[in-house]
């Protein structure tokens, strides 16, 4: 097929399907970085007028990356349902963008079509949307999953507990989680980034973590954000493993940069499933993405970041998580330079993961050397949790004080569900009445010194050492 | 101070007199970014030497060393300014007495990687990469330590192990030093580094309370 559209006496020639792609995309300088962007905004407006016109079916049969050289376009396309594909199968990108938008396109037909949907596509129709098109149809969009709580229910959102430490210090960690659990955050998980990746004390973090779980009888799960490898060896040593975790990438030598394949990915899920400890759902993997990662390891070939960033959706969707993140400002001003470039990302990220059938949350996050600050933050994180975003992250102060980037806080979170009437899993609200942090109208209380959940704290994490 | 340190140049002067007078020899070397804009636009501007930097090294002709440290500004010179020295002679006092680790070498507008590039030309068996992580808004000062074994400009990050958040609130320069050396040990003797290798230090290391002294 040949891809070119004219403008006036223009012609615009693309090389193939992923320059059309990548020229087609919003301006960002992940894509300068990579030499694909398109030179002009003519020439952005003739490739996205070109790609309008391209069939869905096309994705099928001219992949983007060789699908003899990587796993994840083997993936892609194996696992592709042509059954849920058939209602969309005869429509242009161009179309598809009309179709989601239609009224009649509702929540269940969505779902019903989201197997149907490969990343390529969710992709390309997320190039000729403008920010509002991508609220709108992610808010169509429904994904539940669960394990000790029911998460990515219309009406409600959740978020993630981010007790980070700079030295994994066990009542530093403690302190922050009490912190955000008394503002009623927690109920996505209590996921942790150690700082260090020493197997033992790995060990230490995930017992510390189950204990409070238990100690306070919250129904939540636990993550321990390190290597997959080493929480498959702590699962073996018997460690309380709820939700395995690993950081992922769209292509098979992106992934490969990170220590890991489909395979192993795998490994660890039936690892998890084999401990049982989910109550209400099975759902065990918790993934973290991030436009970028796959160029930053050198691993792009040519195709654009946010295309890039689609792809590792099929790789988390194949293994059934229970949350996936897009830690959107996180790689820094190489790969998003600004405020603009971020925002912007972080509701194509949203969008292509909510369509392609996953339980997508946001990092809404930047860091220091980026464009960016807090006010940008409070724009994307308003827009997203009107598009129905699963969750978000909750830090002390909004500044991670191991990661070293300004990511959201407790009470952003309180302020998102404040503002749109949203609501925290149900079984994790419930617990938060019963503990009396909450009131019945949903209102977090004053915690004075009598507070259960003061009392109840585990004695030795309250000694001084 | 986070947005400052990211602009804040590294004083590769005054690092050098410091580790002269801890009788370290020094070289500066400096990547291909020519500016702090470059720098930030360009990461793989950053992970490699420029050509005079290059020609440098090549023409050194230096005999292998065992274990090589390169401290490269990164995102914060301020971590560099405050860590890099008495960090780095913190290592040394507890280094295996027979390695050999040659000069010091002093990248600027450096990234991660370029100390694999660095490593290759001198002949090190493994380096260290001493960088300044980048910023947070209460830790505009941290350092983070990557170590590459059998380093070449083929290596990716599967291949390294990272030590970070060095600094007063973080890992203090004596935990920091311990965990590399059992690090770099492992690595020689399994003969990796990376994702292959595990950390198990705090079997071995005496109370973790230790690590919360601070630096």
């Amino acid at each position: 097929m040949v891809y070119q559209h004219s403008v006036g006496a223009n012609t615009y020639k693309f090389k193939n399907l992923k320059d059309v792609m990548a020229k087609a995309t919003p301006a960002r300088s992940g894509d300068f970085l990579a030499g694909v962007a398109a030179e002009t905004y003519a020439e952005r407006m003739a490739a996205r007028m070109c790609l309008a016109e391209i069939p869905l079916k096309m994705f099928l049969q001219d992949v983007l990356i060789p699908y003899e050289s990587d796993e994840v376009t083997r993936l892609i396309i194996d696992s592709h349902n042509t059954q849920a594909f058939s209602r969309i199968s005869h429509l242009t990108v161009g179309d598809f963008r009309n179709w989601l938008l239609l009224d009649t396109t509702d929540t269940a037909c969505l779902m019903q079509v989201a197997s149907g949907v490969t990343p390529e596509m969710a992709a390309a129709v997320s190039k000729l949307m403008r920010n509002q098109d991508l609220i709108l149809v992610a808010k169509k969009c429904t994904v539940i999953t669960a394990f000790r709580n029911t998460i990515g229910l219309s009406g409600h959102l959740s978020s993630r507990l981010q007790p980070n430490h700079p030295t994994d210090d066990a009542r530093g960690i403690a302190a922050s989680m009490l912190d955000g659990l008394l503002y009623g955050s927690g109920d996505a998980v209590i996921g942790i980034n150690p700082a260090t990746d020493s197997l033992p004390a790995l060990m230490d973090l995930y017992c510390l973590v189950d204990e409070v779980i238990n100690q306070y009888e919250i129904p939540t799960q636990s993550c321990i954000l390190t290597h997959v490898t080493n929480q498959i060896q702590l699962i073996e040593k018997g460690a309380p493993v709820d939700l395995v975790f690993q950081s992922i990438a769209g292509t098979e030598a992106a992934n490969k940069s990170f220590g890991i394949d489909i395979k192993l990915l795998e490994e660890a899920r039936a690892a998890a499933l084999s401990l049982r400890r989910g109550t209400v759902g099975n759902n065990v993997m918790y993934f973290e993405t991030g436009q970028g990662s796959a160029l930053s390891a050198n691993a792009s070939f040519g195709v654009d970041q946010q295309t890039c960033e689609a792809r590792a959706y099929a790789v988390a969707r194949h293994l059934s998580p229970l949350l996936t993140n897009t830690v959107v400002g996180f790689i820094g001003p190489e790969y998003l330079y600004d405020g603009k470039q971020i925002i912007r990302a972080g509701l194509e990220d949203h969008f292509c993961g909510k369509l392609l059938g996953l339980p997508i949350g946001c990092d809404v996050c930047y860091t220091n050397h980026a464009e960016a600050d807090q006010d940008d933050m409070d724009t994307l994180m308003t827009l997203l949790a009107s598009a129905g975003l699963t969750f978000l992250m909750g830090i002390p102060g909004a500044d991670d004080i191991m990661l070293n980037y300004q990511t959201t806080s407790f009470h952003d979170t309180l302020y998102l569900r404040n503002l749109l009437g949203l609501k925290a899993a149900p079984e994790f609200e419930q617990w938060l009445k019963k503990m009396n942090i909450m009131d019945q109208q949903g209102r977090v209380q004053a915690i004075t010194q009598q507070h259960p959940m003061l009392l109840k704290m585990p004695s030795h994490l309250l000694k001084q050492l | 101070m986070a947005r400052d340190a990211v602009h804040l140049a590294l004083d590769v002067h005054a690092l050098e007199t410091t580790l002269n007078a801890q009788g370290l020899r020094t070289i500066h070397v400096c990547s291909k970014a020519t500016d702090r804009a470059s720098y930030l636009l360009r990461p793989d501007f950053g992970r490699r030497l420029n050509e005079a930097s290059r020609l440098q090294l090549q023409q050194l002709n230096t005999a292998p060393v065992d274990f090589l440290i390169v401290v490269g500004d990164g995102l914060s010179s301020l971590a560099i300014h405050r860590h890099a020295a008495p960090l780095i002679e913190a290592i040394h006092s507890i280094q295996p007495e027979h390695w050999s680790f040659g000069s010091i070498v002093i990248a600027t507008q450096a990234r991660v990687a370029i100390a694999d590039e660095i490593a290759e030309i001198l002949n090190a068996r493994m380096v260290a990469m001493l960088i300044g992580e980048r910023p947070g808004l209460s830790s505009p000062d941290s350092l983070g330590i990557y170590l590459t074994f059998n380093p070449n400009i083929r290596c990716n990050d599967a291949d390294r192990n990272c030590i970070s958040n060095i600094r007063a609130e973080g890992l203090s320069y004596s935990a920091a030093a311990k965990k590399l050396i059992w690090l770099a040990q492992e690595a020689a003797r399994i003969q990796a580094s990376g994702v292959m290798l595990k950390d198990e230090s705090d079997h071995i290391e005496l109370p973790v309370v230790n690590l919360e002294l601070g630096g």
